[in-house]
């Protein structure tokens, strides 16, 4: 174990390299990922030390290089598919979902997908309605794929390592406004973190608070405000969405008996809507309120700068919800 | 001369070989292609007379266990167009790759799979290829280095440039025959995966199965430019249009096509041109075509063709006939028992290979 200071982004490249080097098999295909070193510069260097046949720049077709790296993964081949943002993705969903993620099933278990594809999620800043969707909930709802959300530079490094490895299909939601993040952590040698767990970064007794993703920040801040006026916080990073770790969440609502789960994406069937439906098949009768679910407003995402700021989850939402579900808000 | 220019003029030298143009029509006049029974010993006429057959018999078989209930959902059948999987298949080497969409029963058989465990799977048993799980439209063998069995229309040609990427990337002196039909070629996919295959010299042989339908929308009805195999031409990519309802046809105009992709020389398009005499599936009675125009097409019938063309030759004659047809009829019997005693799968089934 050493200790190192990392960006997200570097973080993000990292576990691309290594898994290369390792395996011949694997490669890195998408828009700009080769000679541009990467819209966003997470596959910066790739392209020098690997060579473009391993490191593709394809034109700007989503669903015909979505549907060519999955026919290349039936074939023997592990790429990693950059999209540079899941909202572009929506052109390739359907092999997404009816060519990678089923087929493992319909053939009987003879034809595997070992692909991830990865790339920016949610809204960034002020880009307006068609760049800013977050897809947890429409991937996490789909048998056969995984979706993984990470937060911190070990968790982005140590998954995405995971997920290559993985032979199955695998959403790998990252966040542009998190690639910048330098997080000082712990890593292994081999750093590989097990998909579908999620991981306690505050302990608490008196609420559970439930995010991934950049929203892992703000309940952090939170749970910092929390506190001053005698509120402990148990702050859940979710890190994979299918599977979706219920145990942790269970157990720690079992504890504090109340929960606020935070997110970016659209509220109707979001994935705070699949955690109260957990909590309460499984813990309805620990609850001391209701759950309370934090996320983008109902409505596309406004340009002007003062409308986006009331459109998305900050701080002091979650601190507000948690006084609610705690009857603390007079 | 550039690269550029160096493909155009290829594919113009594909297009002004006589040989290379449509030829709808069995011709009986002595030419290259009408000696090129010739090339062929008795027992290899006989083994793509009992390849169609087997297609044809098993098909007809499916259709009847349809419309006993014992195969439901969607079944796509392949009467008519027998002659474009069983040809291909003699131009195929080891290793070489097959996908197609759902109209797939006929291109599993030619690739040898063992047909009992395709009719078990349009039961829905649990000795069907895809242990029942799949159905109709998923049929896979990768040792027969068969891809599927794809139930989304256009999907499945950008996973044959997939294919043929892997084969690529892993030095591997194989082709990729990837089918899909004419309602499939106007998906914008495709042209995506003709942009890549030929940008990054892929080598799949794409194949347009024109059979002149899309479900109930006839190919004049759904496209601005009805040459199919011209589709290419915006990408550099050759494309050439064969009589796909004789087997000697397709060989014979095929093999050119498949060795120009082995070559390296990137992809090429191939549009067959056939004819299903079926609906597009079993639920659709195929009113949107006379019966006039059906029967026409039954005197192209490709199994009849070869048998015609073999006895009129005096290569063979009714009795070696019979005997193939005898023999399939056996084969279909058994495998219609294996398949209606093969139990559904166990219910521990239902929740596996979701992952793998």
């Amino acid at each position: 174990m050493t200790i190192r200071k990392l960006t997200v982004r570097e973080a993000l490249r990292e576990a691309m390299a290594e898994e290369m080097r390792k395996s011949p098999e694997v490669y890195v295909i998408g828009e700009e990922v080769a000679e541009y070193n990467g819209a966003y510069k997470v596959t910066q260097g790739l392209l020098a030390e690997f060579g473009s046949k391993r490191v593709v720049d394809t034109p700007i077709t989503e669903q015909g290089f979505a549907g060519l790296a999955i026919g290349s993964a039936f074939a023997g081949l592990k790429p990693v598919v950059e999209f540079m943002t899941f909202n572009f993705a929506m052109q390739a969903i359907d092999q997404i979902v009816n060519s990678a993620g089923k087929t493992n099933y319909m053939s009987g278990g003879q034809v595997r997908c070992p692909i991830v594809f990865r790339g920016p999620n949610g809204p960034a800043s002020r880009v307006g309605a068609q760049h800013s969707q977050c897809y947890a909930s429409w991937y996490g709802s789909i048998p056969g794929l995984k979706v993984i959300a990470p937060y911190s530079s070990a968790d982005a490094k140590g998954l995405l390592k995971s997920a290559i490895r993985d032979a199955n299909p695998i959403i790998f939601l990252e966040n542009e406004i998190t690639y910048g993040f330098s997080f000082e952590e712990d890593y292994d040698d081999d750093h590989l973190v097990e998909i579908g767990k999620a991981k306690i970064l505050r302990q608490g007794r008196d609420v559970t608070i439930i995010a991934f993703s950049l929203m892992v920040k703000y309940a952090l801040e939170a749970s910092v405000e929390l506190a001053k006026i005698g509120i402990e916080a148990e702050v859940i990073d979710l890190r994979s969405i299918r599977p979706i770790d219920r145990k942790t969440i269970i157990d720690s609502v079992k504890k504090t008996s109340r929960c606020v789960t935070v997110e970016e994406g659209f509220p109707f069937a979001s994935i705070g809507s699949e955690i109260c439906s957990i909590i309460n098949e499984e813990a309805f009768d620990y609850l001391d309120s209701g759950v309370k679910k934090l996320a983008s407003i109902d409505s596309p995402l406004p340009y002007a700068a003062n409308l986006e700021s009331l459109a998305l989850p900050k701080t002091h939402d979650i601190v507000e919800a948690v006084k609610q579900v705690c009857y603390r808000n007079k | 001369m550039t690269k550029q220019n160096g493909n155009l003029n290829q594919m113009k030298n594909f297009e002004n070989k006589s040989d290379f143009k449509a030829n709808t029509k069995n011709s009986s006049a002595s030419s290259p292609k009408s000696d090129f029974i010739k090339n062929f010993s008795k027992t290899e006429l006989l083994n793509f007379y009992r390849e169609m057959l087997l297609i044809r018999r098993f098909e007809e078989k499916a259709g009847q266990l349809y419309g006993m209930g014992l195969i439901t959902g969607f079944c796509h059948l392949y009467i008519g167009q027998e002659a474009i999987a069983t040809g291909m298949h003699h131009t195929m080497k080891e290793g070489d790759k097959v996908i197609t969409t759902y109209r797939d029963h006929g291109h599993m058989l030619a690739v040898g799979s063992d047909p009992k465990k395709i009719m078990a799977e349009l039961l829905g048993r649990k000795d069907g290829s895809s242990k029942g799980k799949g159905g109709s439209m998923h049929l896979f063998d990768l040792e027969k280095h068969f891809y599927g069995g794809h139930g989304i229309v256009g999907a499945s040609v950008p996973i044959g440039a997939g294919l043929a990427f892997a084969d690529k990337y892993l030095n591997r002196n194989n082709v990729t025959f990837c089918y899909f039909g004419d309602g499939a070629a106007h998906q914008g996919q495709v042209y995506e995966s003709f942009n890549m295959a030929k940008l990054w010299n892929l080598p799949v042989l794409f194949i347009i199965e024109n059979n002149h339908y899309a479900m109930g929308t006839s190919v004049t009805r759904a496209s601005s430019v009805d040459e199919l195999h011209k589709r290419g031409i915006g990408f550099n990519i050759p494309g050439v249009k064969i009589n796909g309802m004789d087997v000697l046809d397709v060989i014979y105009d095929a093999q050119k096509c498949v060795d120009y992709v082995r070559a390296n020389n990137g992809p090429m398009i191939i549009e067959m041109d056939t004819y299903r005499y079926r609906g597009h599936s079993m639920s659709d009675p195929a009113t949107y075509r006379s019966k006039e125009e059906v029967n026409c097409k039954k005197e192209q019938d490709p199994i009849d063709n070869l048998r015609n063309a073999m006895t009129a030759q005096k290569i063979a004659n009714d009795e070696d006939f019979k005997k193939i047809d005898d023999q399939i009829k056996n084969q279909v019997n058994d495998i219609v028992e294996f398949s209606k005693n093969s139990p559904e799968p166990d219910l521990s089934e239902l929740m596996t290979e979701i992952y793998n």
